[in-house]
């Protein structure tokens, strides 16, 4: 490993990575725009000037010029400078540079408090204008260049970031630069619009407000955002994300790099999941049937008529989707056990319109499939025979046939339905329980590749939803089971029935996921086949 | 008189255009022994031992640029012709390409010999429409007489040349924005490295000569080192064409010994001054480089010595200004087309000559004071060093360097502003 100096820091790095990197590890930040870890190379917006000391241990000659940090690759002796009145005059002057065709109107930009210009000035700039206001380049502002960005051509400062973006990973090649000099500026390429299924990206890219959400577009002020790290319910991939709220509102969801899922990027869909969160289509209070009718109960009530109900019933089944959570099906799969009733059933993919497009879009649109088959649940499209009792936890038809699904639920004895929203299984409930959607508890799901994610609660569940495990352990308990007393406790019995080493905590799974390998190995060592074997610890 | 080599045309009354008459005049002997007789190796040593200096701006050492080379990486090299000749003040590679053309195609030749390319590129300038006519023609005609295609002179190679035209924009004279336009891309230079030696056009190991550069390589195959050394100073020697444009009587482009002196250039071959006029200023190397005093003349126009006095030779067009110029309208003017030009790329050179082209405009118009000055010059100086290609320095030098050779004259124009309001 090659040991590079960078300001008196000398730190072994990993060969082949740039000097920016480098610096970074060894704490020392070099301001940059243009440079992402995941694109080309661009150079443009020279400002990760640094002054390279010494080339190498073999060449330990100083270079004449600056250079600029993102396209100079480490050498061993490498001996680095960024922060010398040369290289910070350097700045000082670039960053004046991007400021004096700026319109500086940062009390009306969505960026201000996440921008790159901002934030720089803020640590590195000259601080006082020496750019006369009427000379300004004037370009366009609001200009939209797809369904859901706006682009303001006076706050770009040409890093082309979003063009390489469209360019190398999306390959579509939506947006260009035209012009030259100060007149350059982005266009859309002839008949374009900025569509595709991962467009938003780019507004994550753009250092400045160039590039907004025209969803988010004057929503909130960014430091009055709160966020946590979640993982993506939107399909199989479990792309790990930033949700952003304030209070009890959601207002955007943004990717958190994991190189090992989804690199820096997430789908367009997936940053619209939280849009259906809040609404008249929830569930905020569990209910129970009184001949025609649902009467509003509570919760507590709510599991005990449910326990007695299914105690009540000949054979029951459960009926659950893949979106339910690791915590959720572990619980269902306890409660499966002590009502005798067989494997729990998920119902099979449906043939999705969406195809797996080879990125990160998956054609299953479900979380948690590959989880719920490690905890022993079986795919299916149909109820079981002879079954009088069912509980169907988020998951509103099965099979695809809506008939079908009806006449099956209409002839049960017992029908018990655990959602976050308003269903069309509720039509044939006897018992229904309101739980918090993903955005509103902690859970854990394993995505198609076998990863297990924790996703968090951003804002409280409406109503009197629970969250679904605390429903579902008051259920087994109801039922004679273990008590659980909090997500964590349920989490280390599922880990240790499934053999992930000793027993674990959310925290464990830190914001990254657990290992595929621990993963695996824990698979292949379960007896996790036909019915949940352990009990819990 | 000078022997003209490089503008032996002008020693002729028959046209050299036509391949018949080249041939007559003893053309293309040289490259015929060169495919049929000499080690590519060998003309390389030849080339690197004449100390033949690139006469596109740079004056990098031609051998050694082709030593840099990516060697066995199993791709085609090219040789790309750069006759973009855009630099203001500057138009002697059209003098070869208009009158001479098979002497460069020759120099081509030898050079793709030397260096083994299958294809090679003429980049020419946009506005050369006639000079890509006379290419296209004499390529046409050493395609008939085989000295291009398949087997060339029979020797079994193939060697291939194309005319690409290039659609008005100066950066395209940059080696990397002229790859970049070769590619059908809008002409952003790239980042360096990779050089355009180990990753050039197409992605392929290339090699970029300017016109004058592989004329020459013609004469020293022909004639040898030795003599092509004799000419100039050894450490970057050879005939050289030296552009002369301004207030002289009689401007064009000169043949002569490298390292002529400046005075000899503008009193003797380009006639001196207008009637009644004395000289002021001469920008020695084409419109980017630092500005000489009319004191500062007495000086040789190699590279070497160019680079001691503070300057460049750059293209070697030598713009020369009597005492009638308006050194800040006249920077003004510079300033305008480095504005124009830039690529737009890179912050300081984006942003920075637009800002030195604003204010020197204002102090041109007489709205400009004193702190002005000291922006320019400042500006002009965050502009230094700090970009993707040199047409940021380029920008700047002339700025910094007016500034400083003829600071009364800006001083007075700053000054204006004071007079107008005290007035
Ligand atoms: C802005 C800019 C414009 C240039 N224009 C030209 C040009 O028109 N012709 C040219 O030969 N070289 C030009 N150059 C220099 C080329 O980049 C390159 O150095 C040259 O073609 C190499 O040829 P040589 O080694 O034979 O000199 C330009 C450089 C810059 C930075
Ligand atoms: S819009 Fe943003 S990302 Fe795109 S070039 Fe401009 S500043 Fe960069
Ligand atoms: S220095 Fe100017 S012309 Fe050269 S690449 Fe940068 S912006 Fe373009
Ligand atoms: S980050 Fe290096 S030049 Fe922009």
């Amino acid at each position: 490993m090659p040991t590079v100096t960078v300001n008196g820091v000398s730190v072994d790095v990993p060969e082949g990575i740039n000097v920016v990197k480098a610096a970074e590890l060894a704490g020392q930040e070099i301001p940059h725009y243009c440079y992402h870890p995941a694109l080309s190379v661009a150079g443009n917006c020279r400002m990760c000037l640094i002054d390279i000391r010494a080339m190498s241990a073999k060449q330990p000659n100083p270079l004449p010029k600056l250079q600029i940090g993102c396209n100079t690759i480490v050498a061993d002796g490498m001996v680095v400078e960024t922060d010398n009145p040369r290289v910070e005059e350097a700045r000082r002057g670039v960053l004046e540079f991007l400021l004096i065709n700026h319109p500086i109107d940062c009390p009306i930009c969505d960026q201000a408090g996440e921008c790159k210009l901002q934030e720089y000035y803020m640590d590195y700039g000259r601080y006082h204008s020496r750019f006369a206001l009427a000379e300004k380049q004037h370009k366009h502002k609001v200009t939209p260049v797809g369904p859901d960005i706006m682009l303001d051509q006076e706050r770009c400062i040409l890093c082309t970031r979003c063009v390489r973006f469209l360019e190398e990973v999306t390959g579509t090649n939506e947006l260009c630069v035209k012009e030259r000099g100060d007149h350059s500026e982005l266009s859309l390429a002839r008949g374009k619009s900025v569509d595709n299924p991962y467009a938003t990206n780019i507004v994550d890219l753009c250092p400045v407000g160039a590039l907004t959400s025209r969803e988010f577009r004057f929503q909130a002020r960014v430091w009055y955002l709160d966020s946590v790290a979640s993982v993506c319910m939107g399909c199989s991939t479990g792309c790990n994300i930033d949700v952003h709220f304030r209070r009890d509102n959601l207002y955007r969801v943004k990717p958190r790099a994991n190189a090992e899922v989804n690199g820096y990027w997430m789908c367009d869909a997936g940053r619209r999941t939280w849009r259906d969160n809040h609404g008249d289509h929830r569930l905020v209070a569990s209910y129970t049937r009184r001949g025609d009718e649902f009467v509003q109960v509570d919760a507590s009530d709510a599991v005990s008529r449910s326990a007695t109900l299914l105690q009540g019933c000949r054979k029951v089944a459960i009926v659950a989707s893949a979106s339910v959570s690791m915590e959720e099906g572990y619980l269902l799969a306890c409660i499966a056990r002590i009502l005798g009733a067989g494997p729990c059933i998920v119902p099979s993919p449906a043939v999705s319109e969406i195809a797996d497009d080879g990125r990160l879009i998956s054609t299953d649109r479900y979380p948690n499939r590959a989880g719920l088959l490690a905890l022993g649940y079986r795919e299916a499209d149909a109820l079981p025979p002879d079954v009088d009792g069912v509980v169907v936890v988020r998951c509103d038809v099965v099979g695809g046939d809506e008939a079908a699904w009806g006449a099956a639920l209409e002839a049960m004895k017992a029908t018990v339905v655990v959602d976050d929203r308003i269903g069309k299984a509720m039509a044939y409930a006897d018992q229904v329980l309101a739980i918090a959607s993903h955005f509103e508890a902690f859970g854990t799901v394993v995505n198609r590749k076998g990863r297990l994610q924790a996703f968090r609660g951003a804002v409280p569940a409406p109503g009197a939803a629970l969250a679904g495990w605390q429903s579902l352990a008051g259920l087994l308990e109801a039922l004679g089971g273990e008590r659980y007393d909090t997500a964590d406790d349920v989490f280390a019995a599922l880990c240790a029935a499934l053999n992930l080493g000793s027993a674990r905590t959310h925290a464990q799974l830190a914001s990254g996921g657990a290992t595929l390998g621990q993963w695996a190995a824990a698979r292949a060592s379960t007896g996790f086949s036909d019915a949940p074997a352990a009990s819990p610890a | 008189m000078q022997e003209q080599v490089l503008l032996h045309y002008r020693d002729l009354t028959v046209d050299l255009k036509p391949i018949d008459n080249y041939i007559a005049d003893g053309g293309y002997r040289t490259a015929r022994r060169v495919f049929t007789e000499v080690a590519p190796e060998t003309v390389v040593a030849m080339v690197k031992e004449s100390n033949l200096r690139g006469r596109g701006g740079a004056g990098f050492p031609t051998g050694l640029k082709w030593t840099f080379l990516a060697k066995n990486t199993g791709k085609p090299i090219y040789l790309l012709c750069n006759a973009d000749e855009s630099e203001p003040g500057t138009f002697k590679d059209r003098a070869i390409i208009e009158n001479d053309p098979h002497q460069l195609l020759e120099g081509m030749m030898i050079s793709a010999h030397a260096i083994g390319c299958v294809n090679a590129y003429i980049y020419i300038r946009g506005e050369f429409v006639y000079g890509a006519e006379v290419l296209k023609r004499a390529i046409a005609e050493a395609y008939e007489k085989g000295f291009l295609g398949a087997n060339v002179f029979g020797s079994g190679r193939e060697l291939h040349f194309h005319v690409h035209r290039g659609a008005g924009a100066y950066i395209c004279g940059e080696e990397t924005g002229l790859i970049e336009s070769l590619e059908g891309k809008r002409a952003h230079p790239r980042i360096k490295p990779p050089f355009p030696a180990v990753y050039g056009v197409f992605g392929c190991p290339t090699i970029v000569n300017n016109v004058e550069t592989l004329a020459c390589v013609r004469h020293i195959v022909e004639r040898g080192p030795a003599w092509f050394k004799s000419i100039g100073p050894e450490s970057g020697p050879g005939p050289k064409l030296y552009g002369v444009s301004g207030h002289v009587r009689n401007p064009g482009v000169f043949e002569l010994p490298m390292g002529t002196s400046l005075r000899e250039i503008i009193e003797v071959h380009a006639g001196g001054m207008r009637e009644g006029r004395t000289l002021k200023a001469v920008i020695p190397g084409g419109s980017s480089v630092p500005v000489l005093r009319a004191d500062e003349i007495d000086i040789a126009m190699d590279f070497d010595s160019v680079a001691k006095a503070g300057s460049m030779l750059g293209s070697a067009g030598i713009i020369v200004m009597d005492d009638s110029t308006d050194m800040v309208a006249a920077l003004r003017r510079i300033a305008h087309f480095y504005h124009h030009e830039s690529c737009g790329q890179c912050t300081p050179c984006r942003e920075g000559t637009g800002w030195l082209e604003k204010i020197l405009i204002a102090l041109d118009e007489g709205r400009a004071t004193e702190d002005d000055l000291g922006k320019l010059d400042t500006v002009a100086k965050g502009m230094l060093g700090t970009t993707i290609c040199v047409l940021s320095d380029a920008a700047a030098m002339p700025v910094r360097s007016f500034l400083e050779k003829f600071s009364e004259e800006f001083r007075t124009a700053a000054g204006r502003r004071a007079g107008a309001a005290a007035a």
